[in-house]
């Protein structure tokens, strides 16, 4: 009997159960400061049902669903390996389909049609303006992102002051923010993109030297902090940046002016419709995408792996790794700044308010969930959480508040650490670098936190 | 002396006049970062990372003791012994959350990776997504307004020194976290748990050769350090309220505190807590109150420079 309670069935019904009990409040009303047990109280009393084939408390519901997800796990463990090697053949086959270059390239092409279609297809305003705003504009965040931490094994977490510093930047070049603009022009947009792009590599640079030969745990505190003081200034240097009112505000001077095209007979001005912005990020996306896979097999790439999986060896055969460190801390950087300047033209104004810490969370969240170091999988993993992350706040089932979105955020990279940590479409490298690591063979990321001996 | 030393004169004045009173309020948030930096040294000492969910166990105390300190408290302003009382139970119960929320963190962020030897960047990630996790709940479940946390005493100010007053809340906070920090420092130093916290922390591997169950020992120091920020957090929150967010901004200052000190350094996280809180009270005279994190931050990057391992050096085996 006692073997019976402390035995590995039992804990598997435990984990199950507190697993739904989690999900339960996760996904149940909310509470107040006055009524703190409501939220929880209403999880599990509340009615529920389940597309209609059941009805009860939700406690009812998920305790089935413990139940559920019990015996499939018991039934993995003792049929797993069968099953497993039933299908293996067939995601061997899968495996080297994908490595297969006619194949990989179709697949981008498939990609890239229906980027191009999409809009024509899809003509619900809200979702063409998700497209450009949260969609594309993160893909590009996320792209950026990769470089530091897929690339180069660096965790950033104050990622969206680079972001900052474009939207910023192109708000003062057009002559936005209540300080002069920049030589007293007051520039298209597309002039923006070059000084931004140079503003955040230069920040990329300054933050970076000195911070980058810190261990990577520091590091990332460092971001973090970073991060917050971009935010911090941008709030309250009212003479500059405009503080809390963002640009455009009592202090600022003028709207951010759109993106146009006057060269001889070729006129184009763009407006809040989102379409034509969406097609100007799209060929932005696909140039970074060009760029970045090109950087990843060249010199500069093999020389991040190799300071990734062993910052002492890479430093023995030659490479400087502060040098390459810093490199990817700046070229990540300019496609946020570029991001950036998509943001500040499209929303022709900008708050402080957008560039929080939760966005540079939410940045991290897409490239882990693709898979960190993959440029498909980031991609991809943009457009899926995006895509989730905004059909929720668009229609939410009833009970969900948009704030919740956050909470699911955070389980999911929790998750994803434990069961997939190479992500949806991990790059081969990095899941061959996390097995070696989990065989304790070579030291991967160990950048990250150095043990000094 | 041109402009600027005006300037500089006009705030060393502010600086002269205010400073005994400064100096009080810095020490009092310094034993507050102190408690909760003890929290990233322990853990960093036997695992070698830093536990980026501290803040939500800080906020979990905070939170705890609200609800706890509301039911028992009523509406009642309690006076003399009630007082002592109401101050205890509120430690003990934003301890306990604490301790019960670290627990809960390195059974689910932190042990299943260790099962498998993950790379350290998996537990950064991981530790961040919980703490993302747990900010954001605590958020849907109790509001995101500031609550006052219920007083147990009126604040007044009980003695001057220097002609600056000292309030009572000071003194709530330096005798509770002198009597906390010195048992925990006598904990590690002396007990059979501080041992094996103390030789896992110099070598796990061989820790375990001489019988250490390090499992035990990990979850162990977790709730050491979570029973210390989750009183920290009932601290923190008699004087400034309890919200979801509470613990980001004084969990980066405590960390900065561990660092300065020297982290994995018992004794330098308190001297860096004390440092830093003094240092960003004094920084009041200088620069606008929404610059403060601006300070914080500028000595966290300034300490890492010149002097990565604190001023007391690193290693928790050795020093503690």
């Amino acid at each position: 009997m006692k073997k019976l309670w402390r035995g590995p069935a039992a804990r598997r019904l435990f984990i199950s159960l507190s697993v739904m009990a989690v999900l339960e409040v996760m996904t149940g009303p909310p509470g107040s400061t006055a009524t703190p047990l409501a939220g929880i109280d209403g999880s599990f009393a509340e009615k529920a049902s389940f597309f209609g084939l059941f009805a009860g408390q939700r406690w009812l519901l998920f305790l089935s669903f413990a139940l559920v997800v019990f015996g499939i796990w018991s039934f993995w463990l003792s049929m797993g390996t069968e099953m497993a090697a039933a299908v293996s053949p067939a995601r061997q086959l899968i495996t080297v389909a994908t490595r297969r270059k006619p194949v990989r390239w179709s697949f981008m092409l498939v990609l890239l049609a229906v980027a191009i279609i999409l809009p024509i297809v899809e003509t619900d305003p809200y979702w063409q303006s998700v497209m450009v705003e949260e969609i594309a504009v993160y893909v590009l965040l996320a792209l950026g992102l990769n470089v530091v931490v897929g690339f180069a094994g660096l965790l950033d977490l104050g990622f969206v002051a680079f972001y900052a510093i474009g939207a910023y930047t192109t708000a003062w070049v057009t002559g936005a923010l209540p300080t002069p603009a920049l030589f007293g022009l007051h520039l298209n947009p597309f002039f923006a993109i070059p000084v931004a792009i140079f503003l955040v590599m230069l920040a990329g640079v300054l933050l970076g030297t000195p911070t980058l030969r810190l261990r990577g745990d520091y590091l990332a505190i460092v971001t973090l902090g970073f991060g917050e003081i971009i935010t911090i200034f941008a709030n309250n240097l009212y003479g500059i940046t405009g503080g809390s009112y963002g640009s455009g505000g009592p202090t600022g001077k003028a709207h951010i002016p759109h993106f146009f095209i006057d060269i001889g007979p070729i006129k184009y001005h763009w407006t809040l419709a989102p379409v034509p912005y969406y097609y100007l990020t799209l060929v932005f996306v696909i140039l970074f995408i060009v760029i970045f896979s090109l950087l990843e097999h060249s010199r500069v790439g093999r020389s991040w792996t190799a300071i990734r999986e062993d910052e002492v060896a890479a430093e023995s055969v030659g490479i400087n790794p502060l040098k390459y460190k810093v490199m990817a801390f700046a070229i990540g950087a300019a496609s946020a700044g570029f991001a950036g300047v998509i943001t500040a033209a499209q929303s022709t104004f900008i708050f402080p308010q957008t560039f929080t810490l939760q966005l540079s969370i939410n940045i991290l969240v897409l490239v882990i969930f693709g898979g960190m170091g993959s440029i498909a999988g980031v991609v991809v993993g943009a457009i899926v959480i995006q895509t989730i992350s905004m059909y929720l706040l668009h229609s939410p089932p009833s009970g969900f508040q948009s704030s919740d979105l956050y909470i699911y955020i955070g389980a999911l990279l929790v998750v994803m650490m434990i069961f997939r940590p190479a992500g949806l479409l991990p790059s081969r490298r990095r899941r061959r670098e996390i097995g070696m690591s989990e065989a304790g063979e070579g030291h991967m990321d160990e950048v990250l936190t150095g043990d000094t001996p | 002396m041109g402009a600027f030393g005006h300037y500089l004169t006009g705030h060393f004045d502010t600086l002269r006049i205010e400073f005994w009173g400064l100096l009080v309020g810095g020490l009092a948030t310094g034993f507050i970062y102190g408690m909760v930096a003890i929290g990233y040294t322990l853990v960093y000492g036997v695992l070698r990372l830093i536990n980026f969910a501290h803040s939500e166990i800080f906020m979990s105390g905070g939170f705890a003791s609200y609800f706890v300190l509301k039911a028992v408290m009523g509406t009642t302003v309690p006076s003399g012994l009630a007082t002592v009382w109401f101050i205890v139970v509120g430690v003990l119960v934003g301890g306990a959350a604490g301790a019960l929320v670290a627990t809960g963190l390195e059974r689910v962020a932190y042990r299943p990776l260790r099962r498998r030897n993950a790379p350290k960047l998996a537990y950064l990630i991981s530790a961040i997504g919980a703490s993302y996790f747990m900010f954001n709940l605590a958020g849907k479940e109790f509001g995101r307004y500031n609550i006052s946390m219920p007083q147990p005493y009126i604040n007044h100010s009980v003695f001057t020194v220097f002609g600056a007053p000292v309030q009572l809340y000071y003194i709530v906070i330096l005798i509770a976290g002198v009597i906390m920090l010195v048992s925990l420092d006598r904990v590690v130093a002396t007990t059979k748990l501080g041992r094996s916290i103390r030789a896992v922390a110099q070598d796990a591997e061989t820790a375990s050769l001489m019988g250490v169950n390090i499992d035990r020992t990990i979850a162990l120091t977790f709730i050491l350090g979570g029973a210390l920020g989750g009183a920290a957090g009932f601290l923190f929150g008699l004087g400034n309220g309890v919200v979801y967010t509470m613990g980001f901004v004084p969990a980066l200052k405590a960390f900065t505190a561990a660092v300065l000190g020297g982290i994995g350094n018992l004794r330098g996280a308190v001297l860096g807590g004390l440092l830093l809180g003094v240092a960003e009270s004094l920084s009041v005279a200088f620069v606008q109150a929404a610059y403060i994190d601006v300070v914080a931050f500028g000595i966290l990057v300034l300490v890492l420079l010149v002097r990565p391992t604190g001023i007391l050096g690193e290693r928790l085996g050795r020093s503690a």
